[in-house]
């Protein structure tokens, strides 16, 4: 049913757009050049008047309906029983009733139960069939709308041109929406773990043990809510990562931009492109089963004492998944600085080094740099091949031969298995992810700071 | 009729006569398969303005170009030919092209500062090839450089502020101390004034009258009126063929050819 009525919405707006546009042109052959809009945008305007009111009529509907119904189907029992009732035993009530509806009937059910499952199915009937009659009407009515609007001086263009602008904001806003939604979500479960964690434990404690039990009778650790291990942890990999990505990265860069000739640029080009395809689960195994194990057994040739996962192999490995990031972004900024720049070097007898240094490097420093964040974010973000490749004891160290954990490994075996919302352990996953988000977001304002700052404007 | 024997002779006298600083002999320029300059052979006179001039696309920028090597940094771009300076071979492998891009010095049609202030400007030359040793010597080049050019007066105030703020005549003129603040033997400019109001380009040339004491100066320009106001001698080219070259006053007032005589007059171009 609410597949057909977009049907009927799609097949109307067509049909409104192209009834609008031949009844435009029939009055443009009347009226001639006094016409203010084309017919293409009669008909478009038509069309919006008959798809979107459609469109946001349905939005709202479905919205409501099941609250509505909810209240209804609540309605059916006496009050008394439904005022006793806490609501986590009315949402249980009414799948219960939904569950019979849909004709999945566990037990027997009591008199009162059926007898509202068999309403429900009546009035999620009628509500359809009133929404399609609604919707339709909505519909025609826009229909006509657009085509009695039709007339010279109807200036159509502004109206469809108004329209699209209010979409772009729509569209603009769901991103922003999202964002603050996903912000508000972190910031509460978190101030929740902060009620039940000191804060200064967690910002200042040394250990870090979350295994703490969900249920009485599950045998784990007292618990420890010490975020500074992990936070080490993510720093010595991340920096391990950045240490070798970023001179690789830019120097590819400069390479591919000011020495290497066509054909080595061609193929060198897409190949790096491949790198930045690659799953990160793949790089994972790779750090795990290849690189993890080389280190390994260089490590102990040289004498040194080395972590079956270790932080190295995954940084190491990291490090190859972002210099394609930090490459590609460099070389759009280093391509971007005007050919004149360069002339203008080289004519002052200036060498290739010299002019990249002094000229091309500061010229495109915003780029560069912004190439560099987006590979520190990502850096410090990074999961799968942290999971699969670091450890999962925190431990307060920074060697890079050792064994370490990472923010991110934490949140995702924090929220394996069983997991409830009312457990510091839970809980703590968020106040992870919330300092984890809050950390980037230091680093771009920081780095933006930088960047406006000694930008060299060309 | 001159014989071979004349014409070697002449060619002699003329390579060791000392006014002559730049010549190209025989220079054939291909960007790909297309040629663009055709056997020209065109002498430099020391300390005097020479200038370019003739029709869209006959290869004025390309022949300026070759005098400092900048077609070496156009991929595609093939050179023949000898050019010298002061006598050696520019092409010649043995040659440092940095160094002769240090004593070739180029100002470009469009004023392109760096993006830094425009002290660093100035300072960019004598600093990559370590002209001064102490910072009291480089603060002197910079502003004998913008006095030189003409520019010292409007920015001296604001030394550290980038150059890319300053008008249009104005970086053109600091870019014109750029070249000059690594004491060039010879300056090249294509167009220096085509991006510049008539007070600003008088500025300009003003500036190139003076520059011609010190320096040996090429020009590449559009306008008969400035190439007749600064240089000395002008060259004349046409589909990239030089078509002919004199004594400023000669070409101007009784050109050898038609061509010159049409193009001067603006009967074409
Ligand atoms: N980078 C290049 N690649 C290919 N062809 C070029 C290149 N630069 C110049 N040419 C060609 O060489 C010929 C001469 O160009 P050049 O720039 O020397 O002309 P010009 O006399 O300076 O013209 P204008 O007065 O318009 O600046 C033109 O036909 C041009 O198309
Ligand atoms: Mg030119």
């Amino acid at each position: 049913m609410v597949a057909n009525t977009f049907l009927v919405i799609f097949l109307l707006t067509i049909v409104g757009y192209v009834a609008a546009r031949i009844h435009a042109k029939s009055v443009l052959e009347k009226v001639g050049a006094q016409m203010h809009s084309r017919p293409i945008y009669h008909g478009v305007n038509a069309a919006i008047w008959t798809g979107v009111p459609a469109l946001i009529i349905i939005l709202f509907w479905l919205m409501f309906q099941n609250t509505v119904i909810n209240q209804l189907l609540l309605g059916l029992f006496e009050p008394s029983r439904i005022e006793a009732m806490t609501s986590a035993d009315k949402s249980l009530l009414i799948s219960e009733i939904r569950q019979i509806a849909a004709g999945r009937i566990f037990g027997t059910p009591e008199d009162m139960v059926l007898a509202a499952a068999q309403k429900l199915n009546d009035w999620t009937w009628i509500a359809r069939a009133s929404m399609f009659a609604v919707v339709l009407a909505a519909c025609l009515a826009g229909v006509a709308f657009g085509l009695r609007a039709i007339g010279p001086r109807f200036r159509a263009r502004y109206s469809v041109e108004r329209s699209l602008n209010a979409f772009m904001i729509f569209c603009s806003f769901v991103a922003i929406f999202t964002t603050i939604g996903i912000i508000a979500s972190l910031v509460y479960e978190s101030y929740q773990f902060f009620s039940m964690v000191p804060a200064y434990e967690f910002f200042f404690g040394l250990r870090w043990e979350p295994q703490i039990p969900l249920r009485a009778d599950q045998v784990a650790g007292l618990g420890a809510f010490g975020a500074i291990p992990v936070f080490v942890g993510t720093f010595v990999i991340a920096t391990i990562a950045m240490v070798f990505a970023v001179p690789i990265g830019l120097l590819t860069a400069i390479y591919l931009t000011e020495y290497a000739d066509h054909r080595v640029r061609a193929t060198i080009k897409p190949l790096l492109e491949i790198l930045a395809g690659v799953p990160t689960v793949v790089y994972g195994f790779f750090a795990v089963l290849i690189v993890a194990p080389l280190i390994r057994d260089f490590g102990t040739g040289l004498g040194l004492d080395v972590a079956p996962r270790s932080a190295l192999a995954a940084g190491g490995v990291m490090a190859i998944m972002l210099i394609p990031f930090i490459s590609s972004l460099s070389d759009d900024a280093l391509a971007a600085v005007p050919r004149a720049m360069r002339e203008g070097s080289y004519a002052m007898g200036a060498t290739k080094g010299e002019t990249i240094r002094k000229v091309l490097l500061p010229a495109a420093l915003p780029g560069i740099m912004g190439g560099i964040l987006l590979a520190l974010s990502r850096a410090i973000g990074e999961t799968m091949i942290v999971v699969m490749a670091a450890g999962l004891i925190a431990s307060m160290n920074i060697n890079p031969l050792d064994s370490v954990t990472t923010v991110t490994v934490q949140i995702v075996t924090l929220l394996i298995g069983d997991s409830a919302f009312d457990n510091p352990k839970t809980l703590s996953a968020f106040a992870l992810g919330l300092m984890l988000f809050l950390i980037t977001l230091v680093l771009n304002v920081l780095a933006l700071t930088i960047v406006r700052k000694y930008r060299e404007k060309y | 009729m001159l014989t071979d024997t004349t014409i070697e002779k002449k060619l002699t006298a003329m390579a060791n006569d000392p006014k002559i600083k730049m010549r190209g002999n025989k220079v054939n320029v291909f960007y790909g398969e297309k040629q663009a300059l055709f056997d020209v052979d065109l002498d430099v006179p020391g300390n005097a303005v020479m200038a370019l001039i003739g029709p869209s696309g006959c290869g004025k920028s390309t022949f300026l170009r070759c005098l400092n090597r900048m077609n070496d940094t156009i991929d595609i771009c093939k050179v023949t030919g000898d050019i010298t300076l002061d006598g050696e071979d520019i092409y010649d492998p043995k040659i440092d092209v940095v160094e002769l891009r240090a004593r070739v010095g180029m100002v470009f049609q469009k004023p392109n500062p760096f993006p830094k202030s425009i002290y660093e400007n100035i300072a960019y030359g004598p600093r990559i090839h370590g002209l001064t040793k102490t910072k009291a010597e480089l603060d002197e080049v910079v502003e004998s450089s913008l006095r030189k050019a003409a520019i010292w007066e409007e920015v001296k105030d604001r030394l550290q502020e980038p150059g890319t703020g300053l008008s249009g005549g104005q970086q053109q003129r600091l870019c014109i101390a750029r070249a000059i603040a690594v004491s060039p033997e010879v300056i090249l400019m294509d167009e220096p004034c085509s991006a510049l109001d008539p007070i600003a380009t008088a500025k300009v040339e003003e500036l190139i009258d003076e520059l011609r004491l010190n320096f040996t100066i090429v020009i590449v320009t559009h306008s008969m009126q400035q190439a007749a106001r600064v240089s000395q001698r002008t060259a004349m080219f046409h589909l990239g063929n030089l078509v002919e070259e004199g004594p400023t006053d000669k070409m101007f007032t009784n050109p050898d050819t038609k061509l010159t005589q049409d193009y001067i007059t603006g009967r074409f171009g």
